[in-house]
């Protein structure tokens, strides 16, 4: 759909930027040590802290791909927010105090604490590396698809806006900056999305009747159209065209095979035939796109979408409703969700198709209604095991996210991790639960644009009033300046400080290791921002639910069997961390999703059986140690500072 | 890195008390988290039935889930109070 630049929602966010950059330049004094620059001087108090992880953890990919997945295909955007916060009782359970205990500035400290082996280091680094890149080019993506239509900048802009502001946070004072920035965040986007759910319940619902549209028998009678008669790829379609003498084109899905076949299906036949539906199309063409025919303008665009067709007990509005009696309406409605076909033409443009398709509200509202889930509908074993997988990373994943690991260090001690943990996951709940009613409310505002589904709450947003959406625009971009600066702080900690410092060597002091720091996160924002330019075209959802299987997969099964398994050796944890990020990103490279999806070719060519990996990586990871352990077991040096977690 | 050898949580005794009351909570999330995967993997349409309030059971498990996480988490928090002797 158009954009106009939104004039309130760019000046919102300059405000915004303004205000963090100032205070990032007012702290930078205050982390001229390396444990102000990478911990901030652990004196971060515990409800800041919490509040933070969620500024680190919500990232774009949660509120904005969760909401458009929720409001485009119903339930299955939610089993992201369960998965996703079932990670945090791993976190708080198992991981938050030994981690919290055993390092000192990184993931690998902690790892590393036993066996203080330059491998360990090595190899932890890289899995950092590798997990934070896999989940930084989702975001700068996201940044930069967002500003196109929030900001009316072009693509490139919005990831280079992004990533100069992000760097620059970091760059004047590491971890005390940003986490202030998380907390800043984190506050706001779970404030306002609040007053968004109170406005949606507030509105209740309203049915629509099916709209306007043109009638195609008419049109079929009429003689200025002309009926397109199908070629090439649209011979066998359920499409009928029609053309105007102005260019416009009509197209209805659904035909009338009484008409097209009169022999197999005499007019007279009394047949049901559904009514053909009018639908909405775009041609991308070398010269531009075309709308139903004619130059795309602010005149001439996809009307928006998402509206319910009829309510229970044919009413025509419900009012207020409550949060219970919201979704329970909602599941004895119609509504009208609207989906994409692409059609190549001969000449080698491509037609999208979207129609739309009335369904059951109790449909949408239990799993399986999307592409992504849909196999827990069918009877293949492999599609329930390629759901149970992605839910097992999302799980396991969490507790293994560098950036997420690193907060452990910017408070006091374990009880401050702890408590922490637990405002976290109190902040995060909260936001989760939101969600489902953002995009349920994003679902029948009537205001979706059928071709991107990031911008389902921006654009609830605007159904209410444009300040709103200036300021949840403005919000959305901040949502990818807390997470970007997290991910550039454990990258620049696996450069810095456990490869240049612990594993090369660098002699440096105290003062010189916040200067490489600094200089390592300058230069990961410069090749984020690169990777956000090249990447433009990915998927960004499935990156940040591969980033979670990476995770998982190298690093969770050497933590947990660190911390609970006394004959764990320095070889069985290299191994592990190496092997489980090889196989898990092998597996990735290999998958259909992959195939389909990164490098366009035939997914049925696929060797592996389903695409996410966790379920057969993650306990790999586990076997792996175990038996690296037990075989270099006997010559293993001994702890140097040894700790015993389980009572014996 | 480590706090005074002194600090309450870092004594042996407290630490290995607070993992093992982690774990037994962890256990039983798992079951609650592993329950809701099977249901939704193998049983599919019975989470289309109306459990509560008219809300169907995918809805209804789903936001226990994410209220069940807090609960343990508060517990646990509850657990790890120093005991006074």
């Amino acid at each position: 759909m158009h954009y106009e630049s939104n004039f309130s929602a760019i000046s919102i966010f300059a405000f915004f930027v303004a205000f963090v950059l100032g205070l990032s330049f007012f702290l930078g004094r205050k982390a001229q040590s390396a444990k102000g620059y990478y911990a901030a001087h652990g004196q971060i108090g515990w409800f800041v802290n919490g509040v933070a992880f969620a500024g680190d953890y919500l990232s774009a990919a949660s509120f904005l791909g969760i909401c458009g997945m929720i409001a485009f295909y119903g339930y299955d955007g939610f089993l992201y927010s369960i998965g996703y916060l079932a990670g945090w009782i791993v976190a708080l359970f198992v991981i938050a105090e030994p981690i919290k205990r055993l390092g000192k500035f990184t993931f690998a400290d902690a790892m590393d604490s036993k066996f203080n082996s330059p491998g360990i280091k090595l190899a932890v680094a890289i899995s950092t590396l590798v997990v934070s890149t896999f989940y930084l080019i989702p975001q700068m993506v996201g940044a930069g698809s967002l500003v196109q239509p929030l900001l009316g900048l072009s693509y490139k802009w919005g990831v280079l806006m992004v990533g100069i502001t992000v760097t620059m946070i970091v760059v004047t004072a590491g971890m005390v900056s940003t986490t202030w920035v998380q907390f800043i965040k984190g506050s706001l986007l779970v404030f306002f999305c609040f007053i968004l759910v109170i406005l949606i319940l507030n509105r209740g619902l309203t049915a629509m009747p099916a709209t306007g549209g043109h009638n195609e028998d008419q049109i079929f009678r009429d003689p200025t159209w002309t009926h397109i008669t199908p070629a090439g790829n649209w011979v066998g379609k359920e499409y009928e065209r029609y053309r105007h003498p102005d260019g416009r084109i009509l197209t209805f899905r659904g035909i009338d095979f009484r008409r097209q076949y009169p022999a197999t299906y005499p007019s007279t036949l009394p047949v049901n035939w559904p009514t053909p539906v009018e639908v909405q199309t775009i041609t991308t063409t070398k010269s531009g796109k075309l709308v139903n025919g004619l130059p795309q303008s602010a005149t001439n665009d996809l009307h928006a979408v998402g509206t319910v067709a009829s309510l229970p007990d044919g009413k025509g509005e419900t009012g207020p409703l409550g949060p219970a009696s919201f979704l329970a309406t909602l599941q004895k409605s119609e509504i009208v969700t609207w989906a994409k076909e692409t059609i190549v033409e001969q000449d080698g443009s491509s037609t999208d198709i979207y129609y739309p398709k009335v369904r059951n509200g109790s449909e949408l509202l239990t799993p399986g209604g999307s592409p992504t889930f849909a196999g827990v509908r069918t009877d293949v074993l492999s599609k329930k095991l390629d759901f149970l997988s992605l839910m097992l990373a999302l799980f396991c994943g969490t507790a293994s996210l560098p950036h997420i690991l690193i907060r452990y260090y910017t408070v006091k001690d374990q009880s401050a991790a702890r408590k922490s943990t637990v405002v976290g996951i109190a902040t995060i709940g909260f936001f989760y639960i939101l969600t489902l009613y953002l995009g349920l409310g994003a679902m029948t505002s009537g205001a979706l644009d059928p071709t991107n589904n990031t911008m389902a709450a921006p654009l609830l947003a605007k159904s209410f009033s444009n300040t709103l959406f200036a300021i949840i625009s403005a919000i959305a971009f901040t949502t990818v300046l807390g997470t970007v600066s997290g991910l550039i702080m454990a990258g620049s900690g696996a450069v810095a400080h456990d490869l240049m410092e612990s594993y090369f060597k660098v002699p440096m002091d105290d003062h010189q290791k916040v200067f490489y720091g600094k200089c390592t996160a300058a230069v990961i924002g410069v090749i984020a921002m690169g990777l956000g330019i090249a990447f433009e075209k990915l998927n960004p959802s499935f990156l940040v639910g591969w980033a979670f299987n990476i995770a998982a997969s190298a690093n969770l099964p050497a933590l947990v069997m660190l911390l609970f398994w006394k004959r764990t050796t320095r070889q069985g944890i290299i191994s592990a961390v190496s092997i489980g990020m090889i196989s898990s990103l092998g597996w990735i490279l290999l998958s259909a999703q992959c195939f389909k999806d990164v490098y366009g070719i035939d997914p049925t060519r696929s060797p592996v059986p389903f695409s996410q990996p966790g379920l057969v990586t993650i306990p790999l990871g586990f076997v792996v140690l175990v038996v690296v352990s037990l075989m270099t077991g006997a010559k293993a040096e001994s702890p140097r500072r040894g700790f015993e977690v389980v009572g014996h | 890195m480590n706090d005074s050898e002194d600090h309450p949580d870092n004594h042996p005794e407290t630490v290995s008390r607070n993992a093992r009351n982690g774990l037994l909570l962890f256990a039983v999330y798992v079951v609650l988290y592993v329950g809701f995967m099977l249901l939704n993997a193998f049983a599919n349409e019975r989470m289309q039935q109306p459990v509560l309030a008219g809300v169907n059971l995918a809805i209804v498990y789903g936001m226990g889930l994410i209220v069940a996480a807090l609960l343990l988490a508060l517990v646990y928090m509850w657990l790890c109070i120093p005991k006074k002797k």
